[in-house]
């Protein structure tokens, strides 16, 4: 039985109640973009970009035989790409419904409040809100 | 002139009130826009508290003060540009609006299908796009002049491109992404050699130097109130009088005419006839107050400053193995772009954020240059006549700190 998102994300919220300075935070950040699993060369196509950052950044999500969506992503920037992966490690390998109907918080609560606002270059409400897409495609197929 | 950089810090209560993450502000995006002095900020208080009323309109007594303020900063600039024709200054709101009006209104009274219009590799899009949409409407052909590895104009290609057809020529005096300074005077020969008419986008030029007009006799000259520490929202448009005389209106509606029935509409003169609408007043009124406080500087001091803060962070950078620069032209305002090797712009502008250092990332608005380095972006640091060597000291150690964060 996988962990809840809700567990996920306190748990998250956990790591990082730790790390007080905003360096020990962005390593982490970093840290969790490098063990992003690679993503796969075929999907590094324009229809997969997740646009409104800075940066280009790649979402795909694979519905499972279980019903569970895997997520992959990417990012040419290291910083995005630890946040596209924290997202990640919270939705990913979950039921569609469950990340539609998913009330992310964590990220005011570790005090990344500041990359989620609408003009932010690094475009953290649109990676969200296109694994949320994704998962609703799912949800209806 | 005395240039003492705490004495004018002091000016511009943002560097000390300003915190970033709970750090002090480091502002380092002039090329973006400037700061503004505090007599600027109480300018416009204060022409709201004692003086608001449209201009140009009333007879009442407030509307005259309103309208003879306004003026008075049309003829304070005039001064300021070299004793031009305060009638040749008209107000917009900006260096981008300046060219639209030109690209607008130039070609309708001046070009015709077949003519060409040179713009050169380092425009902003500012100066780019009004044209392309200029040419589209006319059938006037688009030509552009290289540049070269270190960021300037490709000068042996001129005389190719300047052919007979050649009849307009928009060109930026200053680089905002790499910072060169473009020989101007030899751009402005070459037009005038051809028969061709001139603009020059000044906008990155006049937060760093003394503009006089009356010696560059640029056709048509643009910039913004914003990036010599003045407020937003406001620019010129400098034009020779007889070109403007010529050119139809570019918005239209109430101020800019002199007469209306259904059946046809007179144009008001110079300036008003390009001026329609309520302009930025306060804004207009308090932009004195930024000629006053360039006035009170020696700019030459000022460059010499700017210059070694320039030299100290270029120096600095230049020890950070992963280090590469865009724009390496002897001739340079105080703007330095870089990249670290392999590591994305946006990244780096992260990390200098969370110690409260402000530049730019990005393609700052010049998407061309982006292609010819073949980078997705640059990060951009743009020093004024306020920033410090402790300031650059400070950037550089954040830049080691980041390209050790960042490239491992
Ligand atoms: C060279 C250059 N041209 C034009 C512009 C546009 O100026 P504004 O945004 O004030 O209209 C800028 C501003 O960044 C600039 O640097």
């Amino acid at each position: 039985m996988n962990k809840s998102i809700a567990q996920l994300q306190d748990e998250l919220i956990e790591v990082f109640s730790f790390l007080d300075d905003w360096e020990d935070k962005y390593s982490v950040i970093i840290d969790y973009g490098k063990q992003l699993s690679a993503f796969p060369e075929e999907f590094k196509r324009d229809e997969f970009i997740v646009k409104g950052c800075q940066s280009r950044v790649w979402i795909v999500g694979q519905k499972m035989e279980n019903g569970e969506i895997h997520y992959h992503a990417d990012s040419d920037a290291i910083i995005t790409k630890g946040l596209v992966a924290l997202v990640l490690s919270i939705f990913n390998n979950q039921k569609p419904s469950e990340i539609i109907h998913a009330n992310l918080d964590f990220f005011e609560k570790i005090g990344l409040g500041s990359h989620l606002t609408p003009t932010r270059a690094n475009g953290l409400l649109e990676m969200i809100k296109r694994v949320k897409n994704i998962a609703q495609t799912f949800e209806k197929s | 002139m005395e240039f003492d950089v705490n004495l004018i810090r002091q000016q511009f209560p943002i560097l000390s009130e300003a915190t970033i993450h709970g750090k002090p502000l480091v502002y380092f995006d002039n090329a973006a826009t400037t700061q503004k002095p505090q007599s600027v900020i109480d300018a416009i208080s204060h022409y709201y508290r004692t003086e608001n009323a449209n201009v140009h309109r009333g007879v009442h007594d407030l509307s005259q003060r309103a309208t003879q303020n306004f003026e008075n900063t049309r003829n304070e600039l005039a001064r300021y540009l070299g004793n031009i024709d305060p009638k040749t200054i008209i107000f917009t709101k900006g260096t981008t609006e300046s060219i639209n009006l030109v690209a607008h209104s130039y070609p309708m009274a001046f070009l015709k299908p077949g003519d060409s219009i040179l713009i050169t590799e380092m425009e902003h899009h500012a100066n780019i796009v009004p044209w392309q949409m200029a040419c589209e409407r006319h059938g006037l052909n688009l030509k552009v002049l290289p540049i070269n590895e270190k960021g300037e104009w490709d000068l042996e290609f001129l005389p190719k491109l300047l052919d007979e057809n050649v009849k307009f020529i928009a060109c930026s005096w200053v680089s905002n992404t790499l910072g060169t300074i473009n020989p101007i005077q030899t751009m402005i020969d070459a037009a005038r050699k051809i028969g061709a008419k001139i603009l020059v986008d000044g906008a990155q030029a006049v937060g760093h130097f003394k503009v006089d007009l009356k010696s560059l006799d640029a056709d048509f000259f643009v910039f913004s109130a914003h990036k010599m520490f003045g407020p937003t929202g406001l620019g010129f448009l400098v034009g020779k009088e007889e070109l403007l005389q010529q050119m139809p209106p570019y918005q239209t509606g109430g101020e800019m005419i002199q007469e209306v029935t259904f059946e046809k509409t007179t144009f008001n003169g110079l300036p008003f006839k390009f001026e329609t609408g309520t302009p930025a007043i306060a804004e207009v009124i308090a932009f004195q107050k930024s000629l006053q406080f360039l006035n009170t500087i020696s700019l030459d001091k000022a460059h010499q400053h700017e210059s070694l803060l320039l030299k100290r962070a270029t120096d600095g950078l230049n020890e950070i193995p992963e280090i590469v620069f865009f724009g390496t032209s002897d001739q340079k305002v105080s703007v330095l772009s870089f990249n670290l090797n392999g590591v994305h712009p946006f990244d780096i502008g992260t990390i200098l954020d969370q110690r409260g250092i402000a530049i730019r990332t990005g393609h700052h608005c010049t998407q061309p240059i982006m292609q010819k380095f073949k980078v997705p972006g640059m990060c951009r640091a743009s020093f004024s006549l306020y920033n410090t060597i402790e300031e650059v000291d400070f950037f550089i150690e954040s830049v080691r700190k980041a390209a050790k964060m960042l490239c491992s």
